[in-house]
């Protein structure tokens, strides 16, 4: 399932990353590459970004981006 | 000189503005016109000037300032780089370690804002992590002054060639290091050995990373017939 | 010798070929980078489990659904009315010590012998117009700039850009566009240096053309003198200075707003494009380190910004003294360019001296307000400028501002082209000059069609 559908409070294993470019090299940079431990910790007042703890830092994440990982729910 | 890399939010400029009090201006990087704050010290009768690299999460860059970080480190060749990391987060500072490590050997990791990590319950065995590393490992509070000291000599020490380092190498998977091993020996005729990394080229060549010719055109001054 | 340049189009090809291809080898570079992170820190790190996660507890309610957006905004008016209640008294202490300096200057000249021009030209056009600038400047930048680098150093400034990310996605540019914007507070020139952590290039051009909307320090000082004055009489005391900060918040409320529409312009036409990715940090709260902010907010903030308001306001004193002394037939140089640009700055609902105090401020927004003093008092009775009061006197009797010229003149001064150094920043940050161009006309033509249509709608409605 797409990383967006994971609900707030859930956490999950990072299986693969989609996309291609600087976007998703950002995205592997910032700590979202394949098996690793995710958990969407909270969304903004109007539902989009959300921000989610990635090897232990808080990373907001765009719904467009959040759509590009794909995760294995826990 | 001295170069401070360290993720974004780990009390890097905290660092800088300990070491340097208020000796420190914002300055240009000859060559790139970005402006960076640089500073000075001075510890045991030694002159040091600490320039401020951009806050980074990665050096295979993929913003602007990024890439100012990394090129500053491969082609400016600082006497030592101080490597800010955040205690609570290690695994993601130490990915950003370890890619400066794969450039210059002559690393020193400041491990900061333990009292924070400690608060967290998170605690950091110091000796082990400098022997998985390689290098020497100080760590700092710098909002208390705790480590500064320590974070100098440490610097005064592989500077004047007291201390050795030698960093642990990363180990690619068989593909990677026989295309590694392949490129090293066409660069070997074309670069002299002394100005760069010639493994740590080989990679990001492998990596696709075009940006990273125009910078060696530019910062080496070599013949551009030579490389594209 | 041309080895290098065989290898790596030969590479480079096969990359372009097959984009799977390099995916997988880059993906295998990065991960085997964070494996080997991961191992090590799991070798030397040791948690301890069951501690509160205080950060989690403030986030919640910093970016909760009802109070995330009633906190941005009490924040915003706490730091105003902190700054302009405490700028209150140190101000006038400044202006009646830097005046009563004036008389002894004076005196001096005086005994001296010196010619009536000299004293004029420097007494009464350079001096006094430093006298301003540092009356009315420094003390809400001594305030405003260390309670600002306060919510900064917490790490409450990425919050803000979390929660208003969803606004600046909808209008087609980047969430830390916010985080440009709360520098441009400070100073638009470092706002937008700082639009360098905006990696996407249209979008980073859209943060910069905006950065203008949101006051900086320099028309701060305006905006807060005149909300004061013209709040002042409507209700009393201890309320007025929550009146003006309200009247402050709503002026930076109508920038924010501005900032979003043009920026929804911006990216509807000439700077089409998709967004591009998001990816903000929310760091951990932290401790913040009062003691170095206090230095650094006035050290590299306060004084740098006030050395540079004095270096273009001495001679833009000076200047102004020489327009408002030099007569052409009976009219001296300053009455014969207000009376020029009158007709003009009429529809607008300024008058002459004050679109003449903004275009010589073209170099600092600071000395805006000092200018239009300066502009009167030259061609009105000569005052003591010690006080509010005494510029009210000014404004309000002897040259007929009503609330709606005071209106105007904010929404003018919030709108208007960006400062000197902040067109020269934008320049050295876009290299172009299109951009540039568009940087001054877009705010300008923004300003004058905002003032044209309240002014001409107060009209029809009858409170002109």
């Amino acid at each position: 399932m797409k990383l967006t559908e994971l609900a707030v409070g859930k956490s999950g294993v990072i299986t693969s990353v989609a996309g291609g470019g600087m976007q998703r090299r950002r995205l592997l940079d910032l700590g979202f590459i394949p098996g690793s431990r995710v958990e969407n910790v909270r969304c903004s007042p109007t539902g989009n970004p959300t921000a989610y703890l990635i090897k232990g830092t808080l990373i907001a994440l765009r719904r467009e981006e959040s759509d590009m990982l794909f995760v294995k729910m826990l | 000189m001295i170069a401070l890399v360290g993720n974004p939010n780990t009390g890097k400029s905290t660092i800088f503005n300990t070491l340097t009090g208020m000796r420190q201006y914002t300055g240009n990087w000859p060559g790139k016109t970005v402006l960076q704050t640089q500073g000075f010290y001075r510890f045991n009768n030694r002159h040091y000037k600490l320039v401020d690299l951009p806050g980074s999460y990665s050096l295979l860059p993929s913003s602007p300032d990024e890439e100012v970080a990394r090129d500053f480190i491969c082609f400016a060749r600082p006497d030592c780089t101080i490597v800010v990391a955040d205690a609570a987060c290690l695994e993601r500072n130490l990915n950003l370690a370890l890619q400066v490590m794969e450039i210059t050997p002559r690393v020193v990791l400041c491990l900061n804002l333990i009292d924070e990590a400690k608060r967290k319950g998170i605690s950091v065995d110091i000796l082990s992590l400098s022997k998985e590393l390689g290098v020497p490992v100080v760590p700092t509070v710098a909002l208390n002054n705790y480590g500064i000291e320590d974070l100098k000599k440490t610097i005064a020490a592989l500077v004047e060639g007291k201390l050795e380092c030698s960093p642990r190498r990363i180990e690619y998977d068989d593909e990677v290091e026989r295309l590694v091993e392949d490129i090293e020996s066409h660069i070997n005729p074309i670069i002299p050995r002394s100005l760069i990394n010639f493994r740590w080229l080989a990679l990001r060549i492998i990596d696709g990373d075009s940006k990273l010719l125009e910078a060696i055109r530019s910062y080496l001054h070599l013949e551009g017939e030579i490389l594209i | 010798m041309n080895a290098l340049k065989e290898v790596i189009p030969s590479n480079a090809e096969h990359f372009t070929e097959d984009s799977l291809r390099i995916n997988k080898i880059s993906d295998k570079i990065v991960s085997s980078i964070y494996r080997e992170a991961e191992s090590i820190a799991d070798r030397v790190v040791s948690q301890e489990k069951g501690k509160i996660d205080w950060d989690r507890r403030v986030d919640d309610v910093l970016t909760s659904r009802w109070l995330g957006y009633p906190i941005m905004l009490l924040l915003l008016g706490v730091v105003l009315w902190l700054t302009i209640t405490g700028a209150n008294y140190p101000s006038q202490l400044l202006a009646q010590g830097l005046f009563w300096g004036q008389d002894r200057l004076t005196e001096f000249f005086i005994w001296a012998g010196s010619p009536g021009w000299l004293h004029g030209f420097l007494v009464l056009g350079v001096y006094r117009s430093l006298a301003w600038v540092i009356s009315v400047m420094l003390p809400p930048m001594a305030i405003f700039f260390p309670l600002f680098t306060l919510l900064e150093d917490l790490g409450y400034l990425p919050r803000v850009a979390f929660n208003l990310d969803n606004f600046f996605r909808q209008a087609g540019c980047h969430g830390k566009q916010a985080l440009s914007m709360c520098m441009g507070f400070g100073c638009n020139a470092a706002g937008v240096i700082s639009c360098r952590i905006i990696d996407s290039p249209r979008e980073r051009v859209i943060a910069i053309l905006t950065n203008n909307f949101v006051p900086c320090n320099g028309r701060f000082p305006t905006l807060i003198a005149l909300a004061a004055i013209f709040t002042a009489g409507a209700v009393s005391g201890t309320y007025s200075n929550l009146l003006a900060s309200a009247a402050v918040l709503g002026i930076i409320l109508i920038g924010i707003f501005t900032t979003f529409t043009i920026s929804y312009l911006l990216s509807r036409t000439i700077l089409k494009g998709i967004p591009s990715s998001f990816a903000l940090e929310l760091p951990p709260y932290r401790k913040p380190r009062v003691g170095q902010i206090i230095v650094r907010s006035i050290l590299d903030r306060t004084l740098f910004v006030l050395k540079r308001a004095i270096i273009v306001a001495a001679p833009a004193g000076g200047i102004a003294w020489i327009m408002a002394n030099i007569y052409i037939g009976n009219a001296s140089i300053l009455t014969h360019t207000a009376g020029f640009l009158d007709p003009f700055a009429a529809l607008l609902g300024l008058d002459g001296i004050i679109l003449m105090a903004f275009i010589l401020g073209l170099p600092a927004n600071e000395i805006v307000l000092p200018l239009i003093i300066m502009g009167y008092l030259c061609t009105g009775s000569m005052l003591e400028m010690d006080s509010l009061q005494a510029l009210k006197e000014l404004l309000v009797v002897q040259h007929g501002w009503t609330p709606l010229t005071a209106l105007s003149v904010m929404l003018f001064s919030l709108l208007h082209y960006p400062c000197g150094t902040t067109i020269l920043t934008i320049y050295k940050e876009t290299k172009s000059h299109k951009w540039t161009l568009l940087a001054v006309l877009i705010p300008l033509s923004v300003a004058c069609i905002v003032c044209f249509l309240l002014n001409q709608t107060a009209l029809v409605l009858g409170f002109g």
